[in-house]
């Protein structure tokens, strides 16, 4: 057997967390602040947005994606295709076939 | 230890192949298992977010056909408290984050300290938490135990623009709370589970279990307490934030 690829393990400096830490802040702070905004059916989205850019950074840099191998990567991905299935499937069913409630 | 179907002299389990202690046997070496170790986590946590996402759905399904009584329901909550409890919690997975680092860089006394700062602010999280859902109660927002739509079928003083809504629509409000006490419910549950935890690591931290090289379980749980802020991140803008603009 071959050996295992080697995925040089690197350590995120206090700074990068610093910097992620004040960033998320921001964004709360902006969301807050969008969602007494008129944007009609745009709120949902503005709000959903901020929402995956806020979840994005604590993935890559909190739980250290950004630095991680192609497989937890790769898996993380599959993950989060399988969560739009879930969505998305969902909503065909129910948009396509809900009875007159949609 | 599980070599003890090799080794009948203690002194030479090791002979022959030099690793540190806690490298189990069916891994290459230490890098190799800090990797798998982190990879179960992720598919862990990757079950878990299915597991809200259903919630999730059903929100995104009822949010579409009763959205006046969401807009209603959400306009009950407390702003305050919702911004609030968000803050707490990027803070808590900023100590968390530093916690592992800690560990990486073997200070045992560093690592216990963003330890507690991290559970002091989830304790925090859980008692603004328990405010909220107390204010409900008392406002007859519990469904199944005193939901009553008076709320909803007059005009609300705070958003005058408001219409009041028609009986039916208003009985809607009470699929809005159901799914805000089972989101948060959950979520408050795995806040819970986390701290009980996080308690036992910081024990084992303080004997240093974790400042020796041997991190995975600090990281790995530190993967959990970041997931469970995620799902907040989400539930925040989704409860909170329907149509505060009126």
């Amino acid at each position: 057997m071959s050996e295992p690829t080697h995925h040089t393990h690197t350590v995120v400096p206090p700074r990068v967390y610093a910097a992620v830490f004040g960033t998320l802040l921001c964004f709360t702070a902006l969301t807050v602040f969008a969602s007494y905004l008129e944007l009609g059916t745009f709120n949902a989205v503005v709000a959903l947005a901020i929402a995956v850019i806020k979840a994005v950074l604590v993935i890559l840099f909190f739980m250290h994606i950004r630095y991680s191998s192609k497989l937890t990567k790769l898996t993380i991905s599959a993950g989060f295709f399988t969560l739009i299935v879930l969505l998305l499937m969902t909503m065909t069913d129910y948009i396509s076939r809900a009875w007159g409630m949609w | 230890m599980d070599s003890q179907a090799i080794a009948t002299i203690p002194e030479q389990e090791h002979a022959g192949h030099e690793h540190p202690e806690f490298v189990r046997h069916h891994f290459a070496n230490a890098a190799q298992q800090r990797e798998t170790a982190n990879f179960g986590m992720w598919l862990f946590l990757l079950t878990e977010i299915m597991f809200f996402s259903g919630l999730f759905a059903a929100y995104l399904i009822y949010r579409n056909w009763y959205y006046p009584a969401f807009v209603a329901g959400s306009h009950q909550l407390k702003i305050w408290a919702g911004t609030l409890n968000t803050v707490v919690l990027i803070c808590s997975s900023f100590t968390m984050a530093m916690g592992v680092y800690s560990a990486e860089m073997r200070k045992r006394k560093a690592l216990l300290r963003w330890m507690a700062l991290t559970l002091i602010l989830g304790m925090g999280f859980l008692c603004i938490k328990a405010y909220e859902w107390h204010d409900e109660w008392e406002h007859h927002h519990v469904p199944g135990l005193n939901f009553s739509t008076s709320t909803f079928t007059h005009v609300d003083p705070r958003y005058p623009a408001d219409k009041p809504l028609a009986p039916d629509m208003a009985e809607k409000t009470q699929t809005y709370f159901s799914l805000y006490f089972t989101m948060t419910g959950l979520h408050a549950f795995h806040m819970i589970v986390g701290i009980c935890v996080l308690l036992f690591l910081m024990y084992k931290a303080w004997g240093g279990a974790y400042t020796n090289g041997h991190m995975n379980t600090v990281e790995n749980f530190g993967l959990y307490w970041h997931f469970v802020d995620i799902v907040w991140i989400f539930l925040f803008p989704l409860l909170y934030l329907i149509s505060r603009h009126q």
